[in-house]
């Protein structure tokens, strides 16, 4: 039972480490992320995960890294759902769903984009971005 | 009459969603100048962005302004957001050097100096086969180590390449046997293993592109980026 124990908790360690999909590089301001019903404040250095949901403050703005290297940003008042994110680090294959509710947003596409270009797409509220490369903005108001 | 219908049936159509905000979407260029293209799918049909700072600007499902925009116009928009980007990852240039030659080399971005740390790139060389760093390597190995202590925040990512001598399967293998290698030198070397990533990418992203079965130095290499 012991041995059961101990090796499911090393399971869900390893899983936990698994499910990462990038990490914060700059913080500003109020911010946190909504993760299976808590809320965590942003921090530089803090990893994301899929299904995390990032919320900023009047005064906030925060910058992620994703494993492809794919950089992303977003200002104040927004909010950003990491819907679904995949990256085969052999192949490049992947992809990227990300839903901007409101607030604004920067997007440097990364690896996964320049290997199969329909692997990311960006929702907003009335329409549905097909990111073929590279660098772009949305703000949703 | 008809004018009417349409009037009507346009100002229901725009009741019924009222709570679709407004949006706008720029396309930049990145910093080498090359724009790339994102395509916006709406209920009233799509645009494509394939121009620098191309843009399209909606209430709701339909597009009201489109053409594109000045960069003080993006800055004045968009500047806190894109103030917020981390530092682009640059992945290092093929070699120019003569056949053969291996060198140890690293890599720094070019870009203006940000916040946080920029990152920056190492690749170190194996012999023909093996997970063994040839000499010159060896001698970068400390830079590497000095780098990833200076920045405990940092991330770092070890990606493993092969020449093109043997199986494809092998040299994922392979490829991914050199970047553990790596990762697990620098663990002894007292780095958190939790910080770092390794992959292989077998014979997939030459440096010098050649033909299958060709043997290349600068092939057989591992790219450590500090993130």
């Amino acid at each position: 039972m012991r041995w059961i124990v101990a090796s499911l908790s090393l399971v869900f360690a390893a899983g936990a480490y698994a499910n990462d999909i990038g990490q914060v590089k700059t913080a500003k301001g109020t911010a946190h992320i909504e993760r299976e019903g808590k809320l965590l404040p942003v921090a530089a250095g803090m990893q994301v995960r899929q299904a995390d949901t990032l919320v900023t403050g009047r005064d906030g703005a925060v910058g992620i890294t994703f494993l492809d290297n794919c950089l992303v940003s977003t200002g104040p008042n927004s909010t950003l759902v990491l819907e679904k994110y995949r990256f085969d680090s052999t192949t490049h294959a992947g992809e990227f769903d990300a839903s901007l509710k409101r607030g604004s947003l920067a997007v440097i596409s990364g690896k996964m984009v320049k290997q199969s270009p329909d692997a990311m797409r960006i929702r907003t509220p009335s329409s549905i971005l097909g990111v073929r490369g590279t660098e772009f903005v949305v703000k949703v108001d | 009459m008809e004018v009417l219908i349409v009037g009507a049936l346009l100002a229901l159509a725009l009741l019924s969603q009222p709570q679709l905000p407004a949006e706008t979407v720029v396309l930049l260029p990145g910093p080498d100048g090359r724009v790339g293209t994102v395509i916006i799918e709406r209920s009233t049909g799509r645009t494509v962005l394939n121009e620098p700072y191309a843009s399209s600007r909606a209430a709701g499902a339909r597009e009201t302004q489109a053409g594109a925009l000045s960069e003080q116009q993006v800055r004045s928009e968009f500047g806190n957001v894109l103030a917020a980007l981390p530092a682009r990852v640059v992945e290092p240039p093929a070699p120019s050097r003569a056949e053969g030659e291996t060198q140890a080399r690293a890599q720094t971005e070019q870009q203006p100096a940000a916040p946080p740390a920029r990152p920056v790139s190492f690749l170190l060389y194996f012999g023909r086969g093996q997970d063994e760093l040839t000499e010159e390597s060896k001698t970068l190995w400390q830079r590497v180590l000095e780098e990833l202590r200076a920045r405990p925040q940092s991330d770092i990512v070890v990606i493993g390449h092969t020449d093109r001598v043997g199986a494809a399967v092998a040299n994922d293998e392979l490829s991914l046997q050199r970047a553990e290698r790596v990762k697990a030198d620098l663990v002894a070397q007292g780095i958190v293993a939790e910080r770092i990533r390794a992959a292989g990418r077998g014979e997939r992203e030459p440096l010098v592109p050649t033909a299958d079965g060709v043997e290349e130095p600068r092939n057989r290499r591992v790219e450590v980026s500090v993130r």
